[in-house]
């Protein structure tokens, strides 16, 4: 009876969170995977879940139970043990549950640490697509250098496919994640760090940089489209036939601090990505590119310098 | 020249923001107000003498108590700015770098000017009472730690109305923070406000290791001491190791940014991940030093109000010594997805799971603790309860973030902002305000009202669960932290109100403990506490009067066992009218005290100017405050004028005054 009421209570405490909860799943990009990864991603956050609940659930009804029937009122039945410090049989017990808990969860976290390496390809009778993303102040680029093709805080993939991110940044560091594909990859200078993801499905998704880089760091939100091969071929033609060229002066621009609508490009200088890369990993010599830099703390963007791409927007 | 000062206000003070602009002026009239005030009922020498020359722990404790409740105000004003910024998609209540700079104050604040000095304040009123002692280890240097810590609290909160605050985060990744991307003065104030009061920070962890290794009373072994020394004592060892790297780490991006050097940069051979690398080895064990220190409290204040022995107290021992070491090996959990490649990744997510062993252990012996206990639930156990399932379901959350290939998902979300903010608000906040409320009769000798602070209690806890329980839906939502704003299409916006809803509840909580602490002061009259001992509590400072006298103890007390008040009281009662005290057994002698100094507050002061020249490059404030340090060194060096012995007489009138020692 007293336990029943006890459980009772916790559940009324707890009922308001768990609606709340379960009213709002449908839009929880992360638990709605629509690719290997985050699925298995997912299945991991589940199971992981599962394992310390066993201790949680009862750790919570324990305290509400012990708060419940040892308060200290009249004509109390309960025991009182004022002196009772000491069980080796017990503190076996609850030193022994959670390392077998953890035992299991760290078998299960290495086997998925090696699994979802992110830089490990994923197993596809597919080739893999190429796509190397710079993230910028604060925009992304994204170039498929198999396609000789550029596009800005757009990125259209084929589904089915997997595609391996080859990620830096000419800017602050950020973070590259598109939740419904998989977990992140850290965006840095100097480095291009691997990340495969795939898209099961067609279907619109959305990327965002979740490493703080400024000002308008909110804005670097961009689209994501998963189509059929056939579609992302023709979308690739229609690109190299009617966008403009990107070229190393339009790149500068570019990475200009701003914030930016979407843009394709039919082209981009050779070894562009590359040379991103390497002008910061060239060490000992301050790189001439660099030195150009505009701080990224001016509090008005430049839009000026970009009237140069005004045309070229992708509409 | 009318022009050139013109422009140089307008650079030096922060301007254009009508927020600042309400802060300028509160201030302002603030400080004429307490200026005026102090000078009509003529305090000036009373505040010198008695509060800002004292090397008395319990003083300073107090006076670290105090600020950590300023800034505890200052801090969540921040948060219930972002807050409302966040309530609705859209919303441009702040201007992005206005944003940015008041979520990158908000966590330094709350972390390392609200959370640290709360602590050192508790570590100061309550180690020297617990172990028996008459002060600190070293007084003066306590007293120099305090003012440190003040000093750079000052600075970093200058830069609010002086130069701009920092905007690059918390912890202030390069290469944002570097000069190339960061080039205002802002960054320079986080360096040197923390810098300062970090120093201080080191110093607090060498004294109250000292004191703990070195003072406790006669008979009290190691593992006969209170639970709050042993969490202090863990505390301090994880800062004298963690401390040095924060200091060295800031050192070398003040080199980057004020000398030109290329430690952290992304030209000239320099490398951020070397910064987060060190600044998480010191960030990680920073967070179980706030942590530690909680657990203690909870476990004195479990075993008090469940009149029981604490259960299990060397696994207790054990688990935070377990907790201290092993928050040395997990630091690079906070950046799984750099591309350390999955050994590192394996090796950091085995060691953060570990850590979840010791505290559960903890959880289940305060559990027990309270089975066969007899509970009341006054404040401080109110908040003890409070934080058990807040803390459980924070560590679940913690041990999911510990699984790499999932964190993948989490990191950088507000799945994340949401345990933290679970685990440190429901740990440490909840911890430091338990013992707050435990201790505060001891401290001023007087009880607050419970009523208003069980509506505080609830207050803070209902909007603490509105508030974070829907950031974990955000997180998986895709949202991620540091976005000044999002739009309708997310459909984040439900939870985000909601969340904002619950940040105004714990705003209200906060009211009411004000509300309540002035009360406390208008009724103390009221509320004395005569006995000493209002919670009947177990430990020795139970057995000093309250307030306690300025010299603790009138005869160091002897201890045979953990709850030796509580067993003298259980001998008193059995032994009935013919029973002798085997605690006090001494006779009254004359005891030897340190005397106040004037040093510590000038030395604090001339770093302050020191600071400020460094932040704006004024090469004449640098000299100023360093040849006044050094003369300040140089003074006390030279000072054998340091003690003093109260005569037996003075301590019997004393004591008497309270009705003790009368015989």
């Amino acid at each position: 009876m007293k336990v029943t009421k006890a459980v009772r209570r916790l559940a009324a405490l707890l009922a308001p969170v768990m609606l709340l909860l379960a009213g709002c799943t449908d839009n929880m990009a992360v638990l709605d995977p629509k690719g290997p990864i985050a699925a298995q991603q997912r299945d991991l956050m589940i199971i992981s879940t599962i394992l310390c609940c066993i201790v949680v659930v009862p750790v919570l009804l324990l305290t509400a139970f012990i708060v419940w029937r040892y308060r200290d009122r009249e004509g109390r039945k309960a025991a009182y043990t004022p002196r009772w410090e000491h069980s080796f049989k017990l503190e076996a017990i609850w030193w022994g549950i959670p390392i077998v808990i953890i035992l299991i969860l760290a078998v299960i976290t290495v086997k998925g640490t090696y699994a979802l390496e992110p830089s490990k390809p994923l197993e596809s009778a597919q080739k893999p697509l190429t796509v190397q993303v710079t993230s910028l102040n604060w925009k992304w680029l994204f170039q498929y250098p198999e396609q000789g093709i550029a596009t800005v805080n757009e990125l259209k993939i084929p589904q089915g496919v997997p595609v391996r991110f080859e990620i830096t940044a000419d800017s602050p560091m950020n973070s590259f994640w598109i939740p419904q594909l998989g977990g992140q990859m850290y965006a840095m200078s100097g480095m291009a760090m691997t990340l495969y993801l795939q898209a099961d499905e067609a279907g619109e998704y959305w990327g965002s940089g979740a490493n703080f880089t400024g000002t308008h760091f909110s804005s670097m939100y961009f689209d994501v489209e998963s189509t059929t091969q056939t579609e992302f071929d023709q979308w690739v033609k229609e690109v190299q036939a009617k966008s403009p060229a990107l070229t190393s002066e339009g790149y500068k621009q570019l990475a200009q601090p701003s914030t930016e609508q979407k843009l394709t490009f039919s082209s981009f200088p050779e070894g562009l990505f590359e040379r991103t890369v390497t002008k910061y990993a060239s060490g000992h010599h301050h790189s001439p590119q660099l030195k150009e830099q505009e701080p990224a703390d001016s509090k008005t963007p430049k839009p000026a310098s970009h009237s140069g791409h005004s045309a070229e927007e992708h509409q | 020249m009318r022009e050139n000062v013109k422009s140089f206000a307008s650079e030096f003070f922060v301007t254009g923001d009508p927020l600042i602009y309400g802060a300028d002026v509160s201030i302002g009239l603030t400080l004429i107000a307490v200026v005026a005030g102090m000078t009509y009922f003529k305090k000036w020498n009373w505040l010198w003498r008695e509060w800002l020359t004292t090397v008395d722990h319990k003083k300073i404790g107090i006076m670290y108590i105090l600020s950590a409740f300023l800034m505890l105000f200052r801090g969540g004003v921040d948060a219930l700015l972002m807050r409302t910024q966040l309530a609705m998609p859209e919303l441009s209540f702040l201007e992005p770098d206005h944003y940015n700079q008041i979520f990158t104050t908000h966590g330094v604040i709350m972390i390392l000017f609200m959370a640290m000095p709360f602590m050192f304040g508790l570590f100061n009123v309550m180690v020297p009472l617990q172990i028996g002692a008459r002060d600190v280890a070293f007084p003066f240097l306590n007293s120099l730690s305090f003012w440190l810590f003040f000093a750079g609290a000052m600075l970093f909160n200058l830069s609010f109305v002086i130069g701009g605050s920092p905007d690059a985060g918390w912890l202030a990744y390069p290469p944002y923070s570097e000069l190339m991307y960061n080039p205002g003065v802002g960054q320079d104030f986080y360096i040197w406000g923390i810098q300062i009061s970090g120093i201080g920070s080191l110093m607090t962890g060498i004294n109250f290791i000292v004191t703990i290794l070195k003072m406790r009373a006669p008979g009290m072994r190691l593992m006969k001491m209170p639970m709050f020394p042993w969490s202090v004592l863990s505390s301090c060892i994880a800062i004298i190791f963690s401390f040095p790297i924060l200091t060295a780490t800031l050192a070398l991006l003040f080199l980057d940014r004020y000398a030109g050097a290329h430690f952290f940069t992304l030209d000239g051979g320099g490398n951020p991940m070397m910064y987060i690398n060190l600044i998480w080895m010191w960030g990680h064990p920073e967070v179980y030093i706030i942590v530690l220190p909680a657990f203690g409290i909870f476990s004195e204040i479990v075993s008090t109000f469940s009149k029981k022995k604490l259960f299990g107290y060397k696994s207790m021992v054990y688990a935070m010594m377990i907790i201290s070491v092993l928050s040395f090996l997990v630091w690079a959990h906070h950046f799984f997805t750099m591309g350390s490649g999955a050994d590192v990744n394996a090796f950091f997510a085995l060691t953060t799971m570990l850590i979840a062993i010791p505290t559960g252990v903890k959880v289940f012996n305060w559990l027990f603790t309270m089975f066969r206990g007899k509970i009341t639930f006054e404040t401080p156990m109110l908040w003890t309860i409070g934080f058990i399932p807040c803390f459980v379901t924070g560590g679940l959350t913690g041990v999911l973030l510990s699984v790499a290939p999932a964190d993948f998902q989490f990191h950088n979300s507000y799945f994340l902002i949401a345990h933290f903010h679970h685990v440190i608000i429901g740990g440490v906040v909840f911890g430091y305000f338990a013992g707050l409320y435990y201790w505060w009769p001891k401290l001023f000798g007087f009880k607050l009202n419970e009523r208003i602070g069980k509506w505080a209690f609830w207050f803070w806890n209902i909007g603490f669960y509105l508030c974070f329980m829907p950031q974990y839906a955000l997180g998986l939502m895709g949202m991620t932290r540091r976005v000044v704003s999002y739009s309708w299409d997310k459909g984040w916006w439900e939870m985000n109100l909601v969340s904002t809803i619950g940040a105004a509840l714990m705003g209200i909580a906060f009211l009411f403990q004000v509300w309540q602490i002035a009360h406390g002061v208008k009724h103390s009259a009221a509320n004395r506490d005569t006995t000493g001992d209002p919670w009947n509590g177990r430990t020795l400072e139970w057995s000093i009067p309250s307030p306690a006298p300025y010299y603790n103890f009138a005869v160091l007390p002897n201890v045979s066992s953990q709850d030796e008040w509580w067993e003298e009281k259980q001998r008193m009662e059995q032994g009935g009218a013919a029973a002798q005290s085997q605690l006090y057994t001494g006779k009254l002698e004359p005891i030897h005290m340190p005397k106040n100094s004037a040093i510590p507050i000038l030395m604090s002061a001339c770093c302050f100017v020191a600071g400020f020249g460094f932040v704006f490059h004024w090469q004449w404030f640098i000299i100023a405050g360093i040849s006044g340090l050094a003369i300040c060194m140089l003074k006390h060096s030279f000072n054998h004028d340091t003690d003093y012995y109260i005569p037996v007489e003075e301590i019997r009138s004393s004591e008497a005054s309270k009705g003790r020692w009368t015989v």
